[in-house]
């Protein structure tokens, strides 16, 4: 499950910290081992500028964390939101799916977390934040920015 | 060593047969998480079976063979677990869990709040704005959020006793008032391994009026517990933490409260006389086992009593505590390596829980679990606890008598390795 490719991105995760501007932020939080991420988008017409976060987790959350900026930033919402879907799929398969590289580039590393049940949760935290980030922008919301500390209910 | 305390550990384990099964590619399982649930031994299991190819009915209905000879299977079970904890059969209510044992008290008491169509007799269980409930910072989620539901539904306050640096119960950080109306607390922290000061607590609790509540979860199953003489009002354990049956929990109440307390589910079985009008309900135990309930593990957890009673649990409680002085001075050896709690044997159960400095929890977890080793990683549900020590997650190791001196070895063969895997060997 450790891929060197993990172990490099936990040892030195890319787009750590929180950093201003940014249009919306979400707080998540994993019920069953109390792991937590913050995470803030910032976007540029359609296009995400920036994602920057905090995290307090496991490995595999902060590594996949770092994955994700890589993978969004630079792409169009529509883009990254499809990255995500395929990112969440390969994680949630069991280990029946068959990740495309050039879609998921570091992220296939994280095929061997979905043979682990228990971990998927970990591997998906900054996803389900990234996808509410998106959600809570003025851009895609209609609304102000908006803090977001009360949606404590996480993921599924 | 295979006897350690006068237990002959090789010779037990052959009766759990889970514990000769290989996990992970072929690797033997180091089963260190007792304290989530233990494994049962082919004496419980062949209870259960044979009471389902035997005497299988509904108890405490109908006349015919089977009726009977399952109720005095179910009863005489009963009198054993009683026997067991050192209560009257009539004190010990079967529930599905321990939280259902607790959640059980708190509705009770929150049908005595409501004041209309009860009697005076349960007035005592009653709460209203002003009142409190005190439960201490250690608490199992199953001891708190029924609590913190009691408060908001009647207005009363929920207050606790804070935790000191080594774990134990901070006794100057409140004081009770004429307005304690319950004191609940762990009889033994389930992360920290802290045994609380029980005779105290009773003691500042009865100076108050106040009703006590015991969560014996993890004091039951791991060494002897005699709830008459610790002078608790009521008490809750799991059958699945005692070598027994899941989905079977005790509840036990002093006999004049439980005779004076409302009951919490109602329907067939707690009945006294029902009228289109109006019911009258049983006397304790049957007031609170309303439907059809669980048998096999009745008799499961009668037969799991049996075999701890056999082997004796102050054997059970040296043994486990000889293997948590093995672990502490184990963990100690590694760098970086925290144990949170108590780290002596004073006033101290089975369930050691520890960071490693440089590794979430979770990591640690998965460099044990790809070794075999079975351990708890999380907030084992006592979120904050854990909060109070700064941490977001430990790793928990805890034990039963089939625990051995080489899978504490193991334990700290492999924390070792997880330091060295994610690189923070200095
Ligand atoms: C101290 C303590 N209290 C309560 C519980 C709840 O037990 P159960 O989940 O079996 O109801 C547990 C175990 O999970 C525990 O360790």
């Amino acid at each position: 499950m450790y891929q060197e490719i993990i172990l490099d991105h936990y040892r030195t995760p890319h787009g750590a910290g929180l950093r201003e501007p940014f249009d919306a932020e979400s707080f998540q939080i994993n019920p069953t081992c109390g792991d937590e991420i913050t995470l803030r988008v910032k976007l540029d017409g359609d296009k995400v500028s920036d994602v920057s976060y905090e995290t307090l987790g496991c490995s595999i959350s902060q590594a996949s964390a770092s994955v994700l900026t890589d993978l969004v930033v630079g792409r169009s919402v529509e883009e990254s939101l499809r990255v995500l879907a395929a990112f969440q799929e390969m994680a949630q398969g069991r280990g029946q799916v068959e990740p495309d590289e050039d879609v998921l580039g570091d992220g296939v590393a994280f095929a061997g977390v979905a043979r682990y049940p228990a971990r998927v949760k970990c591997a998906l935290l900054g996803w389900m934040a990234f996808k509410d980030a998106v959600v809570r922008t003025p851009q895609s919301s209609g609304g102000a920015r908006t803090d977001t500390r009360d949606s404590e209910e996480a993921q599924s | 060593m295979t006897t350690l305390e006068g237990v002959n550990v090789q010779k037990l384990r052959a009766d759990f047969p889970i514990l000769a099964r290989t996990v992970r590619e072929g690797r033997p399982l180091v089963y260190l998480d007792s304290g989530a649930t233990s494994q049962r031994p082919r004496q419980v299991l062949d209870a259960e079976r044979a009471f389902l190819e035997q005497h299988n009915a509904a108890v405490h209905r109908g006349a015919h063979q089977l009726a009977e000879e399952a109720t005095d299977a179910y009863e005489s079970a009963r009198a054993r677990i009683a026997a067991f904890i050192g209560a009257d059969a009539g004190e010990v209510v079967f529930t599905k869990n321990a939280t259902e044992g607790i959640n059980l008290v708190a509705y009770a008491m929150g049908n005595s709040s409501i004041r209309t169509g009860l009697g005076p007799e349960s007035e005592r269980f009653a709460l209203g704005p002003g009142d409190e409930i005190v439960i201490t910072e250690l608490e199992h989620h199953a001891n708190l959020v029924p609590w913190q539901e009691l408060c908001r539904r009647t207005g009363a306050t929920l207050r606790w006793y804070s935790i000191t640096d080594e774990g134990r119960v901070d006794l100057d950080s409140i004081e009770l008032t004429e307005r304690t109306k319950l004191v609940a607390f762990a009889h033994q922290s389930n992360v920290l391994g802290t045994i609380l000061p029980v005779a105290e607590l009773v003691r500042r609790a009865r100076a108050v009026g106040a009703l006590v509540l015991l969560d014996a979860c993890q004091s039951v199953p791991h060494m002897p517990v005699h709830l008459g003489e610790l002078g608790v009002d009521f008490a809750g354990f799991s059958g699945h933490k005692m070598l027994g049956p899941s989905g079977i929990g005790v509840l036990y109440g002093r006999a004049e409260l439980l005779a004076a307390m409302p009951p919490f589910l109602t329907g067939g079985s707690m009945i006294e006389l029902v009228r289109m009008e109006r019911t009258t309900y049983a006397p304790p135990p049957q007031r609170f086992e309303a439907g059809v309930p669980m048998t096999s593990q009745v008799v499961g957890l009668g037969a799991a009593v049996d075999y701890v009673g056999d082997i004796g649990m102050d054997a059970i409680h040296s043994h486990e505590m000889a293997l948590v002085q093995q672990t502490l001075n184990g963990l100690a050896s590694v760098p970086g390596v925290r144990v949170i709690g108590p780290r002596d044997l004073v006033d101290r159960g089975g369930a050691v829980a520890f960071v490693v400095d440089g590794v979430h929890a979770h990591d640690v977890g998965q460099v044990l679990d790809d070794r075999g080793i079975a351990v708890r990683v999380g907030h084992h549900c006592a979120w904050p606890l854990h909060r109070r020590f700064g941490v977001a997650a430990t790793v928990r190791a805890s034990f039963h008598v089939y625990s051995t001196p080489d899978e504490v070895t193991a334990l700290v063969e492999g924390v070792q390795a997880a330091r060295e895997f994610f690189g923070v060997v200095s």
